[in-house]
């Protein structure tokens, strides 16, 4: 099943038998431009010297192969080759696939035969520019394949396992009739691998000693995961240390364990995944008598708070794009050209936020009714996917809760989340020095710091508060 | 114009001679069989219509003589026409076929009726596997979000998932033993043995004769020697169905049929699996290529590992605070490898005939390595070579080919034979298939199989292959993992083998299967129309990749005699 072809030759300079380099090495100091050219060829790097001698090595044919099998060698030693030929068939965990040279040579040497296994990048066979040096190549063969059997899983080691065996009481030490060896279940093992863990240095807590798959994942570091497929790397290694954190304190007695239904699940989840974005807050205080006075004028209308904001929200957002983007590569800005407001709502066990679609465009009564309609949708459960996660901008009000001010973790997918907090008469002194008493309310807002700067947080903040502060343009 | 045809001739031949079927409420009875007789025709192909008509004659010309020697119907000189030993799936294949020729039969059985499929076997299994692929599904968060599904953590009741395969052995055993008592089998309790040329014993001391004698004994886990089975710990397929226990870590001992089966099913509830395989590969036996792309889907990314090449000498049960100890020895050079540590095994290395007390010393007969020997039409051979008159043996005990429904067939067949019609079973046209998630199947010769018989017989073959990845079914269900393989000759469009790793490929197969026993060319089955969207395309898109030299049959005869 030749799938693809591709070709790895890497290039130790053999014929000056100074200590082999490999390729992991051969890449990382600045090539000699003079000698070397550096040939990319569909992602995969290729390196050429003038040596005569060049190693076919492992390639890695998808992105989670760590180690192939040589399924059969398509030459024989001493054969020729042209270039674009193809030389070995190569097993990943996915296919089969013949890997074919980009050089004319003989193949002069097979370091890694039929049916065995090499790590990616391993030297597995030698090709030679002539025939007058494949003797050499041989040569260097020999030593090549006594230095590749080297990198195979070394010994159990005997360590840390008897001194368990005889701290533990009965059942384990019963077994330990010499020393013993490790166990590890196959899960165990396979984690190991993915995760390059030595297994040999992990003491097993499992039944008998033996080595668990929760054991190499807590070596690894990462969250036990109950699903098996392992949380997004991105994830896992910022999870490490609330991992790290939580697995310690023993449950006390009488506490009880409730899983997550979906609905957590998915919040845990987006939490998790928060973590992996660069965030910074900036807050401002707010005038709202004129938007109070507004509320209680708009409010028998069936106008709420919440589409208040939205709308004002929506509006200030309008004048600065940036802050409804979105940074999704890491790499560059996605503009949205609507304006969503997604707005958290606390459900009976859950958080939801449902969206309000072009809340700059649609006018403050339909924005209302459209809220209402939303709110009782959630309520009972039967929101569209599109109504809860098309949101390009989140407001989170806990106002109606008494709170002054509090600070909102970003979504994933969004470039800044606003955190309303209760408006209460302040005093307030002017520029004239004389006292009065004013409510306030303070916004809070956290934006992914890849997209959006301070400047930025701060003018949208401004043009937010200069909105709410003239709520004409509301009902307009 | 076949079907008409054999009604009369079921009419005129066969009512006089018949006892049993001219009980009292004959007539619905009558209809019945009516309507089964066009299968049980349908088995045969239809080129032997003229050879059927001879067999005819011979077969009167047998039952009248049979009759003669009496002067009266068979029942004076035999208690039966038929006896048969063994009520699993081959025993009531035969006996249901046997009454429908209208002989009087007896079914011995000294166990639970229905043998290991019913019992300890396939039915059972079935049942763990519907419940281990859904299990699989609802646990695959990736796989349910592809089709915007969301599940909470799925879970299962260890006894309500044993009690669903109980439940499902004791239905079909009952229909088994419902429709065998409905038809007028006899069904007879108790050990049943040959005592000489057809007389057989059952229970304490009853004896009775019969014209023809069918062994139908089956086969039980093959448990090979320096391994304790205490049915906990240590267990074979007889206790795993039971599902009394799921282990956190189990070995498997043999990567065929049943040690994979076991695997999808105990992978699924939560254990993990080491499988320990002799060969050198997992899952010999199997086409190479579907083997290999199986190992990468039902291997590889669950929590399995493996070692090959090795034999289990020793396994200890776990007792006195030790888990269970397997040792390994080096399948060649039988040098001590390595010892394991896990929490239960399981012994899938195959299944031995039970041919044991079965009387055979008494008309000379020598198992071989337990089998009973039999020639192509299953005619039992004794120790000089010769064929034994009237004793037959099918099934398991045979060992030609240990599976159900090839029991059942090799007893259909014997029945044909016994009724006058001389008839050989088409092996290589038994389909076979592994009930994973998804399914491997096959039928006929794997390819390395066919590349060196065409060698030795000097014919060219070809491969055709299609994915599952192509069929729209496949991909609306989300499982476009999967293989079809058909090895074929192109000079003449014979089908030599298939073989099916994918979503439903047990069931696919069928197409196939009955292709090589009807004897149907590519080149014409492949003008034959699937609807669309279907699993079934996927075979339809191997036929017609085919290259065959040979033209379509200018008229469809054999499509229109096979009808």
């Amino acid at each position: 099943m030749a799938v693809s072809s591709s070709s790895f030759l890497s290039t130790p300079s053999l014929s000056n038998s100074k200590s082999t380099i490999s390729f992991a090495s051969s890449v990382s100091p600045a090539p000699i431009p003079s000698l070397r050219r550096v040939v990319f060829r569909s992602q995969r790097r290729v390196m050429t010297v003038r040596s005569k001698i060049r190693e076919i090595f492992m390639p890695a044919l998808s992105s989670t192969m760590t180690e192939g099998k040589i399924v059969s060698w398509l030459k024989t030693e001493g054969e020729k080759l042209a270039k674009g030929q193809s030389v070995v068939v190569v097993e990943s965990d996915k296919a089969d696939m013949d890997v074919e040279t980009f050089y004319d040579g003989y193949l002069a040497a097979i370091v890694v035969g039929e049916g065995e296994t090499a790590p990616v990048g391993a030297a597995i066979g030698l090709l030679a520019e002539t025939e007058a040096e494949i003797e050499e190549a041989k040569n260097k063969a020999a030593s090549k394949s006594s230095a590749a059997v080297a990198p195979s899983p070394p010994p159990p080691p005997a360590t840390s396992s008897p001194a368990p065996a005889i701290a533990q009481p009965a059942p384990v030490s019963a077994v330990s009739d010499g020393p013993r060896k490790t166990v590890a279940t196959p899960y165990a093992k396979k984690l190991a691998k993915q995760h390059k863990v030595d297994i040999g240095s992990i003491a097993g807590t499992g039944p008998f000693g033996r080595i668990t798959a929760s054991d190499v994942e807590a070596a690894a570091g990462i969250a036990p995961s109950v699903a098996p497929p392992p949380p997004p790397p991105a994830a896992s290694a910022a999870a490490t240390a609330k991992a790290t954190a939580t697995s310690s304190p023993p449950l006390l007695p009488d506490s009880s364990v409730v899983p997550f239904t979906a609905m957590q699940s998915a919040v845990s989840k987006n939490m998790i995944e928060s973590l992996s974005v660069p965030t910074f807050r900036v807050g401002y205080p707010v005038n709202t008598d004129a938007l109070d006075a507004l509320y209680e004028k708009v409010k028998p209308k069936g106008v709420t708070m919440t589409a208040l904001l939205a709308k004002a929200a929506g509006m200030a957002l309008a004048q600065h794009p940036v802050v409804n983007a979105s940074c999704k590569d890491g790499k560059s800005f996605t503009y949205n050209s609507n304006i969503n407001i997604a707005v958290a709502v606390a459900i009976n066990g859950g958080l939801i936020t449902p969206v309000l679609q072009d809340a700059d465009k649609l006018d403050l009564y339909l924005l209302s009714q459209k809220w209402k309609e939303l709110v009782g949708k959630a309520r009972s459960k039967q929101l569209q996917p599109h109504e809860y996660n098309s949101g390009t901008f989140t407001l989170s009000n806990l106002g109606m809760f008494g709170v002054d001010r509090f600070d909102a973790i970003l979504p994933p997918g969004q470039g800044a989340i606003m955190a309303v907090g209760a408006s209460k008469p302040t005093v307030v002194a002017d520029k004239d020095g004389f006292f009065s008493v004013k409510n306030k309310m303070m916004v809070n807002v956290t934006a992914d710091h890849r997209i959006v700067y301070g400047a930025d947080l701060a003018a949208f903040l401004q043009t937010f508060a200069k909105i709410v502060e003239n709520p004409d343009s509301l009902t307009l | 114009m076949q079907s008409a045809f054999s009604l009369s001739f079921s009419q005129s031949s066969l009512t006089p001679p018949n006892r049993p079927l001219c009980s009292s409420n004959a007539a619905p009875r009558n209809l019945r069989f009516c309507g089964l007789r066009r299968e049980a025709f349908g088995f045969s192909p239809s080129k032997q219509l003229t050879s059927c008509r001879f067999q005819i004659k011979s077969r009167r010309i047998e039952v009248s003589a049979a009759a003669s020697g009496n002067g009266a119907p068979s029942k004076k000189s035999f208690d039966y026409d038929l006896v048969i030993i063994g009520a699993g799936v081959g025993g009531h294949g035969a006996a249901l076929h046997a009454v429908e020729k209208g002989l009087k039969t007896a079914i011995i059985e000294g166990d639970v009726v229905g043998g290991t499929c019913v019992n300890r076997g396939c039915v059972p299994s079935k049942a763990l596997l519907a419940v281990s692929g859904r299990m699989r599904e609802l646990q695959n968060e990736h796989h349910m979000k592809s089709f915007g599904l969301q599940v909470s953590a799925a879970g299962y009741d260890r006894q309500g998932v044993a009690d669903h395969a109980s439940n499902l052995a004791t239905k079909i055993r009952n229909n088994l033993t419902n429709s065998m008592k409905a038809l007028g089998v006899d069904i007879l309790t108790g050990f049943g043995s040959v005592l000489g040329p057809q007389k057989v014993k059952y229970g304490k001391d009853n004896v009775i004769t019969a014209k023809d004698i069918i062994i139908a004994t089956g086969s039980v886990p093959f448990v090979p020697k320096g391994i304790e089975v205490d049915g906990k710990t240590v267990i074979t397929s007889d206790h795993a169905l039971k599902l009394e226990s799921v282990p956190d870590w189990i070995a498997i001992v043999g990567s065929g049929y049943i040690g994979l089966e076991f695997s999808d099913v105990y992978t699924a509830l939560g254990s993990e699996v080491t499988f320990i395989e002799a060969l050198d590969q997992l899952m010999p036996g199997f086409d190479p290529e579907i083997s290999k792309l199986a190992q990468r889907v039902l291997i590889n990314p669950r929590k399995i590992d493996y070692h090959t090449g090795v034999f289990a000498s020793k396994i200890t049960p776990a007792k006195d605070g030790r888990p269970v100890m397997i040792e390994l020895i080096d399948a060649k050079t039988k040098e001590h490898k390595d010892t394991l540590e896990v929490d239960a095994a399981l012994i899938a290395t195959g299944r031995a005939p039970f041919t044991n007390g079965l009387g055979l010393e008494n008309i000379n007969v020598a198992t071989q390595r337990g089998f009973i020997p039999v020639d192509e039409r299953m005619r039992v051979i004794d120790g000089n070579g010769k064929l034994v008159p009237n004793l037959y043996c099918i099934g398991d005990a045979n060992g030609k080919l240990m599976l159900a429904h090839a029991a059942s067939a090799q007893g259909i067949s014997v029945v044909e034979q016994v009724t006058g019609r001389d008839h050989v079973l088409n092996h290589l046209s038994i389909p076979a298939a592994c009930f994973t998630h998804p399914e491997i199947s096959m039928v006929g010769l794997t390819e390395p199989q066919a590349r060196e018989k065409a060698e030795k017989e000097g014919f060219k073959v070809s491969i055709a292959k299609t994915s599952f990845k192509a069929n729209t079914k496949a991909l609306a269900e989300n499982e476009g993992e999967g293989l079809a393989k058909m090895i074929y000759r192109p000079d003449n469009g014979e089908i030599l083998g298939v073989h099916i790793f994918g979503l439903h490929a047990a069931d696919l197969i069928h197409e196939a299967s009955n292709a090589i026993a009807l004897g149907t060319r590519i080149q014409d089955i492949k003008l034959a129309v699937h609807a669309h969207p279907t699993l079934s395309e996927v075979v339809d898109e191997l036929f017609k990749a085919a290259k065959v030299e040979s033209p379509a049959s200018t008229t469809p005869q054999s499509v229109k005699a096979a009808v």
